[in-house]
């Protein structure tokens, strides 16, 4: 480092391409520094965004010739049921997952204490986040199985009559958001539980001299200290709500009768399964999609760059 | 503290629990539990109706037929293969983008800044086809490449995010003082801020390690054959061909999902930290 520090006075003196450089080194560096990560965000994401729009417009099998349909797709998405039970099941996930935040918080308030081994509990409590979807997918498949799963027993224990839950139109959908909400609320829970380690103990004990206590203290003196950890909760259950798709793949392939099907699914479905190659048509039920979440994400985005001001 | 330290009440609470702690502990993971009991029933435990009870022997065999009659071997070969370039790759490119991010002001950076955050947040869906065509064109099609490559892309916009975030919160002077004395730009990066990076390359690398070990969709999009695809997408296809043999499917997914559950264990402080960063401040 010492070396380096003479040579900016040397470098003054004639003007080569080495001497642009150092001149201009602080403009220059951030976008040598940037050049990697544009490109390949570029390429792999902002790219694909315009031209999946750009399709949308287009009749296309992925092989042949494009033809110009204009507003076609999207005027036959108004006619399709299948497309209306996908965007209905996607506003299912979207209110249910949101359970995950409360619960994630009510789990953290359980654990958050210091008791021999807790730290045990903690991570074992976050344990379904880090297994793959597939295989919480395959896990409550099991749980669900008619005649030996042992929901499927738990309910005919109680009822007389047990319910083969992924098989039954009424109740598939409720089903697989079930086995969604389990790594969610563990993953809403690790939020919460860092949170809490960062309430301030002096606020919390004048609220306590206050009289303040059980869910008042929660409410007016903890959740207002939590809004970081709450805001990334909403956040990541928002996004993985809408995002849902390998659950579905895996538990019920959209069954029983498409009954099952969200919109990630049904696009993936119309684009690339063995019910035809209509990229087009997919395409415009993913930009649908898309423009659902831009909905979400705008708004995220937008308290972010608040915050980011406020700083 | 909140809630209220369970040392400062009655003795009976304290019992309480402590009792209740490993009950719901029990039935939170019931369904996990259920699985890996499964997994080492031998299939006459199942035949004969022993659906709940504890396995009559433990039946290590079907960890063994697992491997030695599904290609679950090559599927986690595969899975590594994907997996550890591509943290490498998001990694370094996060580092890189990041501290352009975080140390330079000029008029594009919070647009550059909120194009990757917005990315990081799009439906898979919208990018599917013209990446996959992307992927078919340049001949990367079924190769453990091409969906490398995908992800590293993809994981750079979270990446961005964490490392840029991180290093705003490191004292800003030291690059000043470093400036004055004139070194170069990229020996700033390199001896001084990229040492600094040490704990927040550690959790992104944990982090990105589980997210694209877990990774299904993309597996499924951008692979097809044995040869190529990841564990998640051999478990599925597994699946179809074991039908309602769910020892070997309980013993399947237990394999699959090792190599993060071990990361997450061993590397626990890390993986807690990356997810949780931007949860404390704001």
């Amino acid at each position: 480092m010492t070396g380096s520090a003479t040579t900016p006075a040397i470098a003054g003196t004639h003007s080569d391409t080495r001497g642009i450089w150092k001149r201009n080194q602080r403009a220059l560096a951030p976008w040598v520094f940037l050049a990697p990560g544009i490109i390949m965000f570029a390429l792999y994401v902002i790219y694909p965004i315009i031209a999946s729009m750009w399709l949308s417009f287009y009749d296309w099998d992925g092989l042949g010739t494009r033809t110009w349909l204009g507003m076609q797709n999207y005027i036959e998405l108004l006619d399709d049921d299948a497309f209306y039970t996908s965007l209905y099941n996607n506003i299912i996930w979207l209110v249910l997952y949101m359970l995950a935040v409360p619960a994630g918080l009510f789990i953290a308030l359980f654990l958050n204490q210091t008791v021999m081994g807790i730290r045990i509990y903690k991570s074992l409590f976050f344990f379904p986040f880090v297994i793959s979807q597939v295989v919480v997918g395959l896990i409550f498949a099991w749980f669900y199985a008619p005649n030996f799963g042992l929901f499927y027993n738990l309910i005919e224990w109680i009822t007389g009559t047990g319910v083969a839950v992924l098989a039954d139109d009424r109740y598939v959908t409720y089903g697989i958001i079930a086995a969604g909400l389990w790594p969610q609320i563990a993953y809403c829970m690790i939020l919460y539980l860092t949170g809490l380690n960062n309430v301030a103990p002096d606020q919390v004990e004048a609220a306590r001299l206050d009289g303040a206590k059980g869910f008042k203290m929660l409410w007016h003196v903890i959740l207002p200290q939590l809004r970081p950890a709450t805001f990334i909760a909403i956040v990541v259950t928002v996004i993985g709500a809408l995002r849902s798709f390998d659950l579905v793949s895996i538990m019920t392939d959209g069954g029983p009768y498409g009954s099952s099907r969200v919109l990630s699914f049904y696009m993936y479905e119309q684009a690339l399964s063995e019910y035809g190659f209509r990229m087009g048509y997919g395409a415009a039920i993913a930009v649908v999609l898309f423009a659902i979440m831009m909905i979400f994400i705008s708004f995220f985005i937008w308290k972010m760059v608040r915050d980011e001001r406020g700083m | 503290m909140f809630p209220r330290p369970i040392e400062h009440t009655a003795p009976a609470t304290q019992v309480l629990y402590k009792l209740a702690l490993p009950v719901a502990l029990i039935l939170w993971l019931l369904p996990l539990l259920g699985v890996a009991m499964t997994s080492l029933k031998p299939s006459s435990d199942l035949a004969q109706g022993n659906y709940f009870g504890l396995p009559s022997y433990l039946a290590f065999s079907n960890y063994a037929d697992v491997f030695n009659n599904s290609p679950i071997g090559q599927y986690i070969l595969n899975s590594f293969k994907v997996t550890i370039p591509t943290v490498i790759g998001a990694v370094a490119i996060s580092c890189l983008s990041g501290f352009a991010l975080a140390v330079y002001r000029f008029r594009m950076n919070l647009v550059l800044f909120f194009l990757f955050v917005a990315g990081n947040f799009v439906p898979f869906q919208i990018l599917m086809v013209p990446v996959r065509d992307l992927t078919v064109s340049t001949g990367l099609y079924n190769t453990i490449t091409g969906l490398a490559l995908f992800h590293i892309a993809f994981q750079s916009g979270f990446c961005t995010l964490f490392m840029r975030n991180f290093i705003k919160g490191l004292p800003f002077e030291l690059i000043e003082s470093a400036r004055v004395e004139g070194v170069s730009e990229f020996r700033i990066f390199w001896y001084i801020v990229l040492p600094l990076m040490r704990p927040a390359i550690a959790a992104l690398s944990v982090l990105v390690f589980t997210f694209i070990w877990n990774d299904y969709f993309w597996a499924t999009v951008l692979t097809t054959s044995a040869e190529t695809q990841p564990v998640t997408a051999g478990l599925y296809s597994l699946n179809g061909q074991w039908i309602a043999q769910w020892q070997l499917v309980s013993a399947g997914s237990i394999i699959a999902a090792m190599p993060p559950v071990l990361m997450f264990f061993l590397m626990q402080k890390h993986f807690i930290a990356g997810l949780t960063l931007g949860a404390t401040k704001g």
